[in-house]
């Protein structure tokens, strides 16, 4: 509780809640206000912003309506942002634990297969698993959570190590607790904090990736999203350059705000760290 | 206490750590034993192996070299459920209060943690027993609600002698136990366990580099410098006679003590 009070008093942490819980009710109301689909052509083609009451934001070159893309898009990115960030850390923190708690050759064994992962940028990583695979929702959130992650694993390692050296390991150790129970009970809800004020960062590096991948043409063709508005409209970027722009301020308020967020997690923790 | 068979008897413990390249001896064929319910004092300057010994005892380190047999068991070879159950006998308090407890834990379940492992008792009989624990150390049974950084340093370092106490162990080691104590909660907390001592004849191993504190609950002192135990005897006697050079140079620098 005193975490989330001291989270409220930092204004990056109350500037990117809001921006989120914004962003996070467009997405959830993308289908209420828009429950046909988004793909459908709506009206006449290449209408810009402000001029129908029926299309505020205009509609693009097959005449589907920017508005309905731009809400379905944010679910559409949130969604794989979040479940990209998700897989990678649950894996990046189980491999991590393993390896801090393990030590000797498992630990050097998973951390070489870390290296290995990390050396290959990210976003080819999920570009050449996307074009073997073939594009679908789950294959997209695989693809981006291939290439995040390592971060969460190194961490998680770091804190596992620094924390298997604290007293009240050793006290848990002294009054006969099974080792596997002090690493789920002990360890592991000590180490994770600041795995999870990674996260964050990890959701607006996925929500820009998946943003790119779709940009290529290799998101799954069956949804909005920004990246593919962008993409579609870049071919008439001179005529009717709001189709581009439109969803690229989404992108940016998404990552603005999921960066607020984030500062305002770590700020927080960081206090709670000095006060104990 | 003499002609009994020893408690706890370590031979021969040797330890090295490698530390920047280098190697530093942190146990030097370290060799003592202690009776039960007796109180054995281990002095020494910083760096001299009274940590590296304690942790030894209680198997948080493993010795290069040595044995250790306690009631009759070799310590050193026990391994997984044979020697977390062993562990019930052979408790420890830390230096450190609050860093010898989960950030995360209550009162209530920092004993509880103890009685689950080695009791067989319910969930019920666990708090009971839990409220009796807090009585013994002098703590209010209504702390046991409390989160442990809510609590003074000093109420803490009574949960954790609770926390020992609750396996009913034979020697408890205490590791700079009263260190972080200001002066007048060291004065009580000393009290408790001698009363403790008295009513369940445990033995303690009292680690500690403040001799004055030492004299005022050991039986025996034993004193180390450099790894070695350079000497050991009655508390009265090292105290009022030291023979060796450190032992010397440790009294002397006891203000207050009047030989």
């Amino acid at each position: 509780m005193t975490l989330l009070i001291r989270f409220l008093r930092s204004p990056e942490g109350v500037a990117g809640l809001v921006l989120l819980g914004l962003l996070i009710s467009v997405a959830l109301l993308a289908s209420v206000f828009f429950p046909r689909d988004p793909l459908s052509i709506a009206g006449p083609a290449l209408l810009p912003p402000f001029q129908d009451r029926a299309f505020p934001l205009g509609t693009d070159r097959l005449g589907r309506d920017v508005l309905a893309g731009l809400m379905h898009g944010a679910r559409a990115s949130l969604a794989v942002g979040i479940a990209a960030t998700l897989v990678a850390m649950v894996v990046g923190a189980l491999v991590g634990t393993i390896a801090g708690f393990a030590g000797g050759i498992v630990d050097e064994a998973l951390m070489r297969i870390v290296d290995a992962f990390q050396i290959v940028p990210g976003f080819l990583l999920a570009l050449a698993f996307v074009s073997v695979v073939g594009a679908s929702l789950l294959v997209v959130i695989l693809a981006i959570a291939l290439g995040a992650w390592t971060g969460p694993a190194r961490l998680a390692r770091a804190e596992v190590l620094s924390i298997r050296e604290r007293d009240y390991v050793a006290a848990a150790r002294v009054i006969g607790m099974h080792p596997l129970e002090i690493a789920i009970r002990e360890v592991l809800p000590n180490a994770l904090p600041p795995v999870l004020a990674l996260g964050s960062v990890i959701v607006a590096g996925a929500v820009l990736t998946e943003a790119a991948l779709s940009f290529l043409g290799l998101g799954d063709p069956n949804l909005v999203t920004w990246g593919s508005m962008i993409a579609e409209g870049r071919n008439v970027l001179r005529t009717a350059p709001f189709l581009s722009i439109i969803p690229g301020i989404g992108l940016v308020l998404t990552v603005l705000g999921i960066y607020l967020f984030s500062e305002g997690l770590g700020e927080a923790l960081a206090r709670r760290r000095i006060r104990a | 206490m003499m002609g009994m068979t020893p408690l706890l008897v370590a031979a021969d413990l040797s330890k090295t750590f490698a530390k920047g390249g280098g190697r530093v001896v942190a146990l030097d064929h370290a060799s003592f034993d202690i009776a039960a319910g007796e109180t054995l004092g281990l002095v020494g300057p910083s760096g001299s192996g009274k940590s590296t010994l304690a942790r030894i005892l209680l198997r948080l380190i493993e010795p290069d070299g040595g044995s250790v047999r306690f009631a009759g068991v070799d310590l050193l070879a026990l391994k997984g459920a044979r020697l977390r159950a062993m562990r019930a006998r052979i408790q420890m308090v830390f230096q450190e209060p609050l860093a010898a407890f989960n950030p995360r834990a209550t009162v209530a379940g920092a004993l509880d943690d103890p009685l689950r492992i080695h009791g067989r008792m319910d969930r019920h009989g666990r708090k009971t027993a839990i409220a009796g624990l807090l009585e013994r150390v002098g703590l209010d049974a209504s702390l046991a609600g409390r989160a442990i950084h809510e609590i003074s340093g000093g109420q803490r370092q009574r949960v954790a002698v609770a926390r020992a106490l609750a396996t009913k162990p034979d020697l408890i080691v205490l590791d700079e136990a009263v260190s972080a104590l200001d002066m007048s909660v060291r004065g009580q907390v000393l009290q408790l366990l001698v009363d403790l001592q008295r009513e369940d004849g445990i033995a303690y191993i009292f680690v500690s580099h403040d001799l004055a504190v030492v004299r005022a609950v050991a039986h025996r002192i034993a004193i180390m410098e450099a790894g070695r135990i350079v000497e050991i005897g009655p508390a009265q006697e090292v105290i009022e006679n030291p023979r060796s050079a450190t032992g010397k140079a440790l009294i002397s620098a006891v203000p207050r003590l009047r030989l």
